[in-house]
């Protein structure tokens, strides 16, 4: 009674076919990165150099330079002074605990990514909205970028680009542009229809109805989705570690590793700190923007 | 109002269909074939819109669309600026411009400088102010800045709105909102308005006091104007002629008078019906001509005259046109008391004269007083027709 039965067990492809399989794919994708592997990071270089030359502003300056640059962003944006107070005494806070370098480079990452998600975000959704027929096929890519372990894409981005900054760029973006796109989808689909006809009938053009009308009118909903993007990719510092990308993860990494409880926990607070700075701040400005464009 | 000379209508449509759905081109022949809107919608799950519209449009004039909710009046209008694309027909403006054939430049231009618009539900920027807003067809030709808010302080000034330039649509009223879209509208010099609804959404006074505005705008202005409404009494007060569409078909056009007095159908009949006539109609309307006119000089002559007639009144005559009301118990008398000579003003009824755009309700207690008919007697002082009891109870009470 050796012959297995359909019946209890699930008919399988054969191992070897299987087997057949990966190793043609893998072989395939592993020469098409040798073959294209440079081209392509020269394609992503001049994002690089503006990555590291950000890192090394912030991380170069002068620490006090840094700090009145980043609480007076704070204000301007949030014009609240409690968010800044409270700001400046967290970030003092990590650098007096010695994570003042860390956090830079985890600040320059995640805004670069986040500056990256928006310039790529924004038009995905704009035209998303102008198409059904884009809507429904950016939609389940989208869904599939949010729900795919990490770890998954990880492996071809490293074997094309190998280890670095751009991969962990890229890593994050994958994983964090979903919102941006989703909500300026949303937000301009859900703009009166009645005004947006106010403007044609005037004699808009299309792109006057856009950056006019369309997208200041969605802006609300944009903001929102540009604070669920940071906080995607804050969540994704420690993942982005692995592949090389220096800052805050790092050290929670290795805490990981080693079991260094209190080296984890100190630079797992300073991600809060980034997050609540970067969530408050663009909360408190969504909401001054909300409050002038939603009629009552 | 009426044309002194023959004019060229402005806007002209012409067999115009709108079939609703993905395969419209495909399925439009079931409405050549004369299915009903129900039909072709279980058939093949689109909606019609409109069937075959003609219309004429004179320039100045104000052009009432009128019908219930889904007839089909917001899509009607929308096609004047193409907001939509009809299925079939044409809408020819300027006598031979077909603006379906219109490029997107010039279909830009048509909307920029011919046509404005006036939305139900106001349709303002709630992310710019009431000025900006104003100013916005401007801004959307390219006018400067200071131009173009001059011009809309201006046209805000002329609305009431003096002084909320600053504010924002939300912190308006609902009456003030669309004063706001009026500017607008005004503000491009635009010579055709559509306004689909523009006083719906107000509450009956703000409405009313719109609707004065309008007029009031209208006589300096002379716009030809466009407007949707459901209410009969807006059309009434508003329109030189009036369209009834029903489930996207034109029933009948007409002076409002005409849609009052012959309506087309049962359904214009049953749209007519609690109207209020007296309000409605002028005078005008209501008068029969007057038949019973005396010429004779003498007083002797002219009672001869009198008796030949069926009735004991007439209008008076001499060579300098109409004089006045003449009974014949008035001149029966001056004979008994033996006086031979001409007939003058002493003999006259003493009344005041009504005129032929009078509002029929301001003259009814006049013509309940008196026994004869009243002469209706123009500007200029000349004998129009007259108005009897009996022609004020027939249009009143006849529905
Ligand atoms: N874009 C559209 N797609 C499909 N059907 C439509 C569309 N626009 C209008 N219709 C249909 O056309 C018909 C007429 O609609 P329309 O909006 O012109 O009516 P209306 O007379 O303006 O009514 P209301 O007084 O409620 O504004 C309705 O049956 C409506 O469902
Ligand atoms: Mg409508």
């Amino acid at each position: 009674m050796a012959e297995k039965s359909w019946l209890t067990d699930f008919p399988q492809m054969d191992r070897d076919d299987l087997v057949a399989i990966r190793k043609s794919l893998d072989g395939t994708y592993r020469d098409f990165s040798r073959e294209y592997g440079e081209m392509i990071e020269g394609f992503f270089d001049p994002l690089l150099q503006f990555l590291v030359a950000f890192e090394k502003l912030l991380v170069n300056s002068p620490w006090w330079a840094v700090l009145i640059a980043i609480i007076g962003l704070v204000y301007l944006v949030s014009r609240s002074w409690k968010l800044s107070v409270g700001i400046t005494v967290a970030m003092c806070a990590v650098g007096y605990f010695g994570m003042w370098e860390d956090t830079m480079r985890t600040l320059s990452i995640i805004t670069v990514s986040t500056l990256t998600s928006i310039v790529l975000g924004i038009p995905i959704g704009i035209l998303m909205a102008r198409s059904n027929r884009v809507q429904s096929i950016v939609t389940p890519t989208l869904d599939i970028m949010q729900t795919m372990p990490a770890f998954v894409y990880l492996v071809p981005v490293v074997m094309l680009l190998g280890i670095g900054k751009i991969p962990g760029l890229i890593a994050v973006v994958i994983y964090a542009i979903a919102p941006v796109i989703r909500l300026t989808n949303l937000g301009i689909r859900m703009v009166d229809s009645e005004v947006l006809e106010a403007a044609t009938a005037y004699g808009a053009t299309p792109f006057q109805r856009l950056i006019r009308v369309q997208l200041p009118l969605s802006l609300p909903n944009i903001m929102a989705g540009v604070n669920q993007t940071i906080m995607m990719a804050l969540s994704m510092v420690v993942i982005a570690s692995m592949i090389g990308v220096k800052g805050l993860g790092q050290p929670v990494l290795k805490s990981i590793t080693n079991q260094y409880f209190t080296m984890g926990l100190l630079n797992g607070l300073a991600i809060v700190v980034l997050a609540i700075m970067f969530d408050r701040t663009s909360q408190a400005y969504a909401k001054r923007t909300n409050n002038r464009v939603s009629s009552h | 109002m009426t044309q002194a000379t023959e004019v060229k209508p402005l806007i002209r449509v012409k067999n115009l269909y709108q079939l609703f759905g993905k395969d419209a081109k495909k399925h439009i022949h079931l409405v050549h074939e004369g299915k009903s809107k129900d039909e072709i919608l279980a058939q093949t799950g689109h909606t019609l819109g409109l069937k075959d519209i003609n219309l004429e449009i004179n320039k100045g004039e104000t052009f009432v669309i009128m019908g219930l909710s889904g007839s089909g009046k917001s899509t009607l209008i929308r096609h004047f600026n193409r907001l939509i694309d009809p299925t079939e027909g044409s809408i020819l403006i300027d006598d031979d411009q077909d603006i379906l054939t219109l490029s997107t430049k010039e279909l830009q231009h048509l909307r920029r400088k011919r046509m404005s618009m006036v939305f139900q539900r106001f349709g303002l920027m709630p992310h710019r102010t009431v000025l900006e807003n104003s100013a916005y067809g401007l801004s959307v030709q390219g006018v400067s800045k200071a131009e173009r808010n001059k011009k809309a302080t201006e046209w805000l000034e002329i609305v009431g709105l003096k002084g909320y330039e600053k504010q924002y649509p939300s912190q308006l009223s609902g009456g003030q909102q669309q004063r706001v879209g009026l500017a607008r509208a005004f503000c491009t010099d635009a010579d055709i308005l559509l306004m689909d609804e523009a006083f719906s959404a107000l509450d009956p006074l703000i409405r009313s006091e719109m609707q004065d505005q309008l007029v009031e705008l209208q006589e300096t202005l002379n716009k030809t104007i466009i407007f949707i409404t459901h209410d009969l009494d807006e059309a009434l007060r508003l329109g030189d002629r009036i369209a009834i569409l029903k489930d996207g078909e034109l029933i009948q056009v007409g002076t409002p008078e005409k849609i009052l007095l012959e309506p087309a159908t049962d359904y214009v009949e049953a749209f007519v019906k609690d109207v209020n006539r007296a309000r409605a109609l002028t005078v005008e309307t209501v008068m029969k001509p007057a038949k019973h006119r005396i010429t004779e000089e003498s007083i002797a002559g002219a009672l001869a005259q009198m008796r030949k007639m069926p009735e004991d009144y007439g209008y008076y005559f001499n060579d300098d046109g109409y004089q006045g009301v003449i009974l014949q118990e008035t001149l029966e008398a001056a004979t008994k008391d033996g006086n031979t000579g001409n007939v003058s003003d002493e003999f006259m009824e003493d009344i005041d004269n009504i005129s032929p755009s009078d509002i029929l309700e301001s003259v009814i207690p006049e013509t309940l007083n008196t026994d004869y008919p009243l002469p209706v007697v123009d500007d200029k002082g000349k004998l129009q027709g007259q108005l009897s009891q009996s022609s004020v109870a027939d249009v009143l009470s006849n529905p």
